[in-house]
């Protein structure tokens, strides 16, 4: 009777429209914070070549600082620390956005600091004798050039969140993981309700990652290497 | 020294050096270039001229001394009669009387030809696309890449490239342009065709240029005079006649019978 290997469709059968519900929390919440992600690694890669030293500098050690830390501590700082702190109350969804997309903007930071590193010193130059501003500079100079290399590994990066998602369940979000810990706990039977989390997340992922390696081999292409 | 001493200057360098770390490559420079002046710099590598260049275009921070350009000081402002570090909004300003092709074009490769022409116009200059382009297609015509105008900078010779980057500077209309080294990348056969196209922008003659070169044969058809650096100084500056038929100093005629050996 304690033979928890044996499946059991009826249970399965109980959860998995909530799951699916869920799955819809977990994919909003993967673009959202995948947008939060890009976002703000572009606004951070571009703060580490400000003119001024002191702001290049701060934006390196926070990259340091968030890259050095656990996204499960600074999840639970956002989402239970903040309300006490700060007086700022944030739905799970929201707190989970800003946790996982700030958490990544620093892993993307450095995906566009190779990008940008790239771009050849002269481009910069012949901005700057055309008189371009700086913003200028990067918006029509140096970033349309530095970003489209970058596309497959973009995308590799929104794969591997949506993969992390799972973890904004400590601070009780309801997405799929949230659904199995849920019923999980309530009957005792993990078996079903976590399978069916791994099935899923194998769905997604894998069709996404051959598109991503089918936009790079595009790409490779177009740029003739 | 020269005859147009009534003439107030266009770019004016006093007393400029330049450091790196420990080593200083310009050490103290005074320089005059009148309104639509040809000069050629020429001088061992080294000596510090490409740098002169790219102090002017604000490419590189002199370490001391003052740059005027058309009246303004450059790299600093006057406040209450002392010099100070000029901000971006300044630099800005007098950045827009400059211009500068490059050894290696630097061209927006991510641009078709006509927009690397037209875009710092519409950009900085506020231009319409349409009257960009109509200038655009001007310059295009000029330095005789119109039929190129759709073309990718990759699709192009490194003459081409070249070209174009001359006509992209042109369009900003700046009162001097600095040339550095524009033909030292190009295979020999190509450099003709870009050489030809800047005597004939200096045969128009309104713009002042500052021509950092290695064509000796250039630089003496096409300057009105030029200027020996070595070392980090101006060795010996005069028309091209006398720098090149009556060189006073040894430095110069070691440089120019080295020179004329390896040709």
């Amino acid at each position: 009777m304690w033979n928890r290997l044996d499946w059991d469709w009826d249970y399965t059968m109980q959860f998995l429209p909530h799951m699916f519900s869920a799955l819809k929390v977990t994919i909003a919440v993967t673009f959202a914070s995948f947008a939060v992600a890009l976002i703000g690694g572009l606004l951070l890669a571009m703060l580490r070549r400000a003119r001024y030293k002191g702001i290049a500098y701060l934006a390196g050690a926070f990259v340091e600082f968030i890259r050095s830390t656990p996204l499960i501590v600074q999840a639970f700082f956002i989402f239970y620390v903040f309300p006490i702190s700060f007086n700022l109350v944030l739905s799970p969804f929201t707190a989970g956005v800003i946790a996982l997309g700030i958490h990544y903007s620093t892993y993307l930071s450095e995906v566009y600091r190779s990008g940008i590193d790239a771009v050849d010193k002269g481009q910069w130059e012949a901005a700057k004798a055309l008189n371009f501003s700086r913003m200028q500079t990067w918006m029509r100079i140096i970033l349309p050039q530095a970003i489209p290399p970058l596309i497959p590994v973009l995308g590799n990066y929104l794969i591997v969140m949506f993969k992390e998602t799972p973890i904004l369940s400590a601070i009780t979000l309801m997405e799929i993981m949230g659904v199995a810990k849920q019923f999980g706990s309530a009957s005792w039977r993990f078996l079903e309700p976590v399978t069916m989390v791994g099935l899923l997340f194998l769905l997604l992922s894998y069709p996404s990652s051959l598109l991503v390696r089918y936009a790079e081999t595009r790409l490779n292409r177009q740029r003739g290497s | 020294m020269n005859m147009r001493s009534d003439e107030k200057p266009i770019v004016r360098y006093r007393n400029i050096r330049k450091s790196y770390g420990d080593l200083e490559v310009i050490k103290g420079i005074d320089l005059d270039i009148f309104p639509a002046e040809k000069i050629a710099v020429i001088g061992p590598s080294g000596s510090g001229k490409t740098t002169l260049g790219r102090m002017l275009m604000t490419l590189e921070e002199p370490s001391s001394g003052t740059i005027e350009v058309d009246g303004e000081l450059l790299w600093h402002k006057k406040v209450n009669g002392k010099l100070v570090r000029a901000d971006e909004k300044h630099l800005h300003k007098i950045r827009g009387k400059i211009g500068m092709v490059f050894q290696h074009f630097n061209l927006f490769p991510h641009m078709t030809i006509l927009r690397n022409v037209t875009e710092a116009p519409v950009r900085v200059k506020g231009m319409s696309r349409k009257e960009a382009e109509k200038i655009g297609m001007e310059m295009l015509d000029k330095v005789g890449l119109i039929d190129k105008k759709d073309n990718y900078p990759s699709q192009l010779s490194g003459g081409q490239k070249q070209r174009v980057a001359i006509a992209r500077a042109l369009v900003m209309d700046p009162k001097v342009m600095v040339f550095d080294e524009v033909t030292s990348a190009l295979d020999p056969e190509l450099v003709g065709e870009v050489l030809n196209v800047i005597k004939e922008i200096a045969r128009e003659g309104k713009m002042a240029m500052m021509l950092i070169t290695h064509e000796m044969d250039f630089a003496r058809e096409v300057a009105d005079r030029v200027i020996f650096t070595a070392d980090g100084r101006i060795v010996e500056e005069g028309p091209p006649e006398q720098i090149f038929e009556h060189p006073k100093s040894e430095r110069l005629q070691n440089f120019l019978s080295r020179f004329m050996a390896k040709v």
